[in-house]
């Protein structure tokens, strides 16, 4: 067994469905183990990449346009290039020889328009904060007081705000070639005849705004140069693909490129980016001779940190008069934002097979086109394409209950796939391959206590209560675990979507693992320790899992897409298999038996019926002094793997969030939050319990707190934390959550991603419950965020 | 980001303060720099020099005078808070400063400077303006309703430091309450109401009423007041209510337009003032 | 340039500063103290929080002149004979963690918040944790950690 997965852990490890398996004795996975990466965050001994100091470094920091759009007609920069400490400065003039086009690795359809996108700009400026000139000098206060000294001049061109009227011909243009991106549209059933005498349509238009990621470490990049090769730290989630990227844009060979990522502080999307602040350190270090670093100010981030969402979704959901859905329409305009950057285009795609939700169907449409305004790119944020989509259909979901007089669970119940239906094709083309709807969603009603809820909702309303109830449901699955190599081709994605990783036996039997993921705060040293503790019968402490530096971890693909455990832990899992097949070899020969007649438990080879064995570790170090190997086979006792998924993971539950309503003030409190989600096996509770915490924060966050807000020229108004309201602990309840274990049949652990499930899931649920407790008032909707004011001015 | 340059002076002596804020126009006074260090660090701010004032030992301390609270114009707002002088003399103040920013900020930011910032947004004006404090300077007295002329600006003339706030007590028979109404925790008021209410055998005998960020200026809802006067508790408080935006110009941003400031303030007065009796 | 002294983890030093100098940049690019991370511009974010005097502080939003005379204490300075403060332990047990990135000056705010009130109760604290922004744990594990915290400090 080296090449195939081992069917009979999959078997060992696949409980009852909707029941939570605990570890078998001594087993690792499914531990709560506390986390190895806590000590160094815990005591203030992180690398973060600004910590990172070199010898004659220098800082550089950038002059950015106030304004979203305009000509350059001129830089001068004689008076910063004459102040103090300033070693150089340039503009986008310098650069424009070498600096090339910042990628877009996602070409979505033969229409797709990718502009030219300089990472200094030379004569246009298209979104507000876009780089216009560095400074480059001996300190960070000198280099920011050389920056005012700049003299940029702008003349003026017309903000492109608005896509509806971006499309129309008569306005202005952010692109020679137009405000279209792409149009991108899919099908699958009869919609016209969904639609024709419909018994019920819902038609409603969804606004998904304009959000910032706001991790909380800003971006900062280290480059450096011996004159031959060059070596980038950044707070980037994706060393490998910057490397292959920064080779391409830049001209700097690939194998004289190292890319670190070291600690990371947080990403959840915005970090998986070609920035231009990470070519152009390399272009100066390139320049100069000399280690360069930028470390970002937040407000400087607010402005250039890719954003995320920003869609306007125009659904129609066709039903019967029972609810049973005959079919979903949907017509989506995505802003782009100014340009095409790494997978912009992408994310509106990721979405579309995910409007048919966990409901059965008869048709489908998805009609998608990609808007260029003079705003920064959006890009992925957190789900990427599903919290769009999951919003929409579980949205419409309640307007469909609402119409039919029928309770929201009701509806869901008549239209969801069933336990038994499994494995699934939708009407998307996705094969679910396996679910328990019915188990989570039991479980939560039971946790939240529904029936009463609902009760003090009804006798609220009845007594005129200025404070009114409102309950949400979201019953949501999404496509994660980034993602089949080929299923990427037929998108046009430019890359597979396989994970590598290398496992390595040490003479004193310690284990080295080499991952291609590369987390910021996900806790993969800890779960990988525990997958390959479990698989090798090593102590949890003996593996030290290494990833993040393209000179220690090779090979890779990195991490997002709630990708790392299902592809990544496959792939260490997978080199484990290769690891014991070797030392299997080798135990045989070290006890002259055939390796068939060996049983592997706990660490040891034995020869089944007797007590004679080797352990893993003695087989170690014997590949290590190969003093006695068997004929053909190499010393050492490692092995690489890498690991394609067949399919998706398809994380699933159901989530229930009570909000109470003030209807004089519009100041909506969340009363009670219940989770439970279905993310298949679990290797570390503890850490699957933290991410859909931190998930359900986010989007909580995007129902009621977060905009990105714009003026009419196109300024950022919300610029800085004092104004873009990233929510704070006392502005989350306390969240109530569980699992249903219904294990995945596409990978051996029986594992599903987790990284993005609370966030999909949150945001409809929340506005759902905001929307019930304003009904009795005519209102349908509220537009996120659902601020007091939106609230006040719905219902009075 | 980074603060442009400034010269820094740390005198000890009211007068050396004074001298040097008044040589230098572009002067200007560091306290606690909560509200300046932000200011200074977008460079929205760019003075020549910052005369730092927290070692000037007369602007230091709370202290209980007979008739009213002295709170030094650099004590911190935690300290005021926590004062014992001030929960039992003056716990309007009290209730008003724990909402002020987070815990942290509170450890550095000083009372006096709060006011002395003038930002119509921030929950300490309104107070000052509804308890008719005493604004006591480095050369005279100003009464509050006399120290806040404009967004961001005050009375104060060049050289002069505020060294402290002279805090009515109010007898027995009031009853305060601080209302702020904000998105997050952490987000400035969207309206605040400041409400010190005397009453006597169910029905309010006077009531002081201060608004925040109703305007340029912290103001009073002076047709509130007058309404209450005399009111019974219960819907006459309500009908008072109604009248508490009359009077303001509140600014329209982010978070809110004026029409729902003045909605706001309606509500939020009726709230403030009914805790302020002690209703349920 | 101001000379000021200033105890920084149980280390006195004597610096010459200019006087824009921000607190966090002289414990990061001076003193190497870089256990003290900066996230924002406007002291929403609280990650740059330390002890100034004993009491939570933003030093992104302090001068280093104004520490003249002043103890500081950062998340390096919390533990001692290589043994975690009871907070540290705390956020380690209960998950409170994930970047990272906020952790420093989450751990100072809760100490913080403890020394004030032995015994917090839920709502206290995520009141008393309103200055510090983090964006990974939603809080929940923050909130259990400060409790654990507290009862660990106070039998």
């Amino acid at each position: 067994m080296t090449e195939e997965l081992d069917a009979g852990l999959v078997a060992e490890q696949v409980a009852e469905s909707g029941q939570l398996s605990e570890p078998a004795d001594g087993r690792e996975v499914g531990r709560a183990r506390r986390r190895k990466e806590d000590a160094r965050l815990l005591t203030g001994r992180t690398q973060w990449t600004d910590n990172i100091q070199l010898p004659g470094m220098l800082y550089v920091v950038f002059k950015r346009s106030p304004m979203a759009h305009a000509r350059i007609t001129g830089v001068d920069v004689s008076a910063a290039k004459d102040m103090p400490g300033v070693v150089a400065v340039f503009s986008g003039q310098d650069f424009a020889g070498e600096q090339g086009s910042l990628p877009c690795a996602w070409p979505v359809s033969e229409d797709v328009v990718i502009p030219d996108h300089p990472p200094m700009a030379v004569e246009t400026v298209r979104y507000p904060g876009e780089a216009v000139a560095c400074v480059v000098a001996i300190d960070r206060y000198l280099a920011a007081d050389a920056l005012d000294a700049i003299d940029v001049d702008y003349e003026p061109l017309p903000a492109v705000m608005d896509m509806r009227q971006a499309l129309t011909d008569a306005g202005p243009k952010v692109h020679e070639a137009g405000n279209k991106a792409f149009t991108w549209t899919f099908a699958q059933g009869d919609m016209e005849a969904a639609l024709r005498d419909a018994p019920v349509l819902v038609e409603r238009t969804y606004v998904q705004q304009r959000l910032i990621p706001s991790a909380m470490e800003p971006r900062a990049v280290v480059a450096t140069t011996d004159g031959d090769g060059f070596t980038l730290w950044t707070a980037t989630q994706v060393p490998h693909v910057l490397r292959v990227m920064l080779a391409l844009t830049t001209g700097v060979p690939e194998h004289k490129l190292r890319v670190i990522a070291p600690d990371v502080g947080g990403g959840f999307g915005s970090k998986l980016q070609v920035t231009a602040e990470e070519v152009l350190c390399l272009l100066l270090t390139r320049k100069l001779g000399k280690p360069v670093k930028w470390t970002e100010s937040r407000s400087e981030g607010n402005l250039t940190v890719h954003h995320g969402r920003d869609q306007i979704q125009h659904v129609t959901l066709a039903a019967e008069s029972d609810g049973r859905i005959r079919g979903v329409k949907v017509e989506l305009l995505a802003d782009m934002g100014a340009y095409l950057m790494l997978v912009t285009p992408g994310v509106p795609l990721l979405g579309a097979f995910m409007y048919n939700g966990i409901y059965k169907m008869d048709a489908y449409s998805f009609d998608c086109t990609g808007v260029f305004t003079t705003k920064m790119p959006t890009d992925a944020y957190r789900g990427a394409g599903r919290p769009e989509a999951t919003y929409a259909i579980e949205r419409v979901m309640d307007e469909l209950a609402a119409e039919l007089g029928l309770d929201p669970i009701e509806v869901r119940r008549r239209n969801w796939i069933r336990h038994e239906e499994f494995p699934y094709t939708t009407i998307a083309g996705l094969t679910y391959d396996s679910g328990n709807y019915e188990a989570a969603t039991e479980k939560a009603l039971a946790l939240f206590g529904y029936d009463k809820l609902r009760a003090e909702q009804a006798d609220r309303r009845d007594r005129g209560d200025p404070v009114q109830l409102g309950i949400g449901v979201s019953t949501y699955t999404e496509m994660c675990g980034l993602a089949p190599s080929r299923v990427l081709g037929s998108l046009s994605y430019g890359a597979g979507g396989w994970e590598h990783g290398s496992v390595r036996m040490l003479p004193t039997g310690k284990v080295e693992v080499v991952t291609g993921t590369s987390p910021h705060g996900q806790g993969h040293e800890t779960a990988w320790s525990q997958i390959v503790a479990d698989s090798l019968g090593v102590p949890f402490e003996d593996v030290a899992v290494m990833h993040g530096d393209t000179a220690i971890s090779h090979k890779g693909m990195d991490t997002y897409g709630s990708r790392s455990l299902v592809v990544g832990g496959m792939a260490v899992l997978k080199a484990c298999e290769k690891v014991k097949e070797k030392a299997r070899r080798l135990a045989a020969h070290a006890l002259e038996c055939s390796p068939d007649d060996l049983e592997f438990t706990r660490g040891a080879f034995t020869v089944k019926g007797t007590t004679s064995s080797k352990t893993i570790q003695e087989l170690a170090l014997a590949a290590f002094a190969a003093h006695d190997l068997p004929d053909g086979l190499e010393p050492r006792l490692d092995a690489d793997a890498t690991f394609d998924p067949e399919n998706f993971s398809f994380p699933h539950g159901t989530h229930l969030c009570a909000v109470e309503v003030d209807t004089e003030t519009g100041l909506t409190k969340i009363r009670k939050y219940v989770a439970v989600d279905d993310v298949g096996h679990v290797v570390n509770p503890l850490i699957v319990e933290g991410q859909v915490h931190g998930g359900l924060a986010q989007g909580i966050a995007q129902a009621l707190f977060e905009e990105a807000v714009h003026d009419a020229d196109g300024n950022l108004l919300t610029a800085t934390m004092a104004d873009y309201l990233v929510p704070s602990a006392a502005d989350l309840p306390d969240f109530v959550t569980d699992r249903t274990e219904t294990p995945a049949t596409s990978n051996p652990l029986g594992v599903k991603g987790v990284g993005e499930a609370g966030t999909i899931a949150s945001t409809p649920a929340v506005v759902n419950a905001v929307v019930d407790a304003l009904r009795p008032r005519g209102v349908h909707d509220i537009q996120m965020p659902c601020t007091p004011e939106r609230i006040w001015r719905a219902i009075r | 980001m980074i603060p442009a340059q400034f010269d820094y002076l740390r005198p000890t002596s009211l007068r050396e303060a004074s001298e040097a804020l008044a040589a230098d126009e572009d002067a200007k006074v560091l306290a606690g720099g909560q509200s300046l260090l932000p200011l200074l660090r977008l460079r929205l701010s760019f003075p020549s020099l910052l005369v730092d004032v927290s070692r000037i030992e007369e602007l230091a301390g709370i202290r209980d005078e007979g008739e009213h609270v002295f709170i030094g114009a650099t004590a911190t707002h935690d300290e005021v808070m926590r004062s014992a002088v001030v929960t039992s003399g003056c716990p309007l103040v009290a209730m008003a400063v724990a909402t002020v920013a987070d815990p942290a900020v509170r450890h550095r930011g000083t009372f006096g400077g709060s006011l002395a910032h003038a930002d119509p947004a921030g929950d300490l004006p309104a107070v000052a303006l509804a308890l008719e404090c005493v604004l006591v300077t480095s050369s005279r007295e100003i009464p509050a309703a006399d120290f806040f002329l404009d967004y961001l600006e005050t009375a104060l003339e060049p050289g002069e430091i505020l060294v402290g706030v002279r805090v009515p007590k109010l007898g027995p028979g009031w009853g305060f309450h601080y209302e702020k109404f904000h998105r997050t925790a952490q987000a400035w008021a969207i309206v605040g109401v400041a409400a010190a209410v005397r009453r006597s055998n169910g029905s309010i005998q006077e009531a002081r009423i201060g608004l925040t960020n109703m305007g340029p200026t912290p103001l009073r809802a002076g047709a509130t007041e007058a309404a209450l006067r005399g009111a019974e508790l219960g819907d006459a408080v309500a009908q008072a209510c109604a009248a508490a935006a009359e009077g303001t110009s509140p600014t329209a941003d982010l978070h809110a337009q004026p029409d729902y400031r003045r909605h706001l303030a309606q509500v939020l007065t009726r709230r403030a003032v009914l805790a302020a009796t002690g209703a349920p | 340039m101001p000379r000021i002294s200033v105890t920084v983890d149980g280390i006195r030093y004597e610096e010459d500063v200019e006087p824009r100098l921000l607190l966090v940049h002289l414990l990061r690019d001076r003193l190497g103290k870089t256990g003290t991370p900066v996230g924002c511009d406007t002291s929403n974010c609280g990650a740059c929080t330390v002890m100034l005097d004993g009491k939570s502080a933003k030093s992104c939003s302090v001068l280093a002149v104004q520490a003249d005379g002043a103890e500081v204490v950062t998340i390096e300075g919390l533990a001692s004979d290589g043994t975690m403060h009871p907070m540290q332990q705390a956020f380690h047990e209960e998950h409170a963690l994930q970047c990272g990135y906020c952790t420093p000056g989450m751990v100072m705010a809760a100490i913080d918040l403890v020394n004030h009130n032995p015994d917090p109760s839920e709502e206290a604290i995520r009141e008393g944790l309103e200055g510090n922004l983090c964006r990974c744990t939603g809080y929940c594990n923050i909130v259990r950690a400060v409790r654990r915290g507290a009862a660990v400090r106070t039998p």
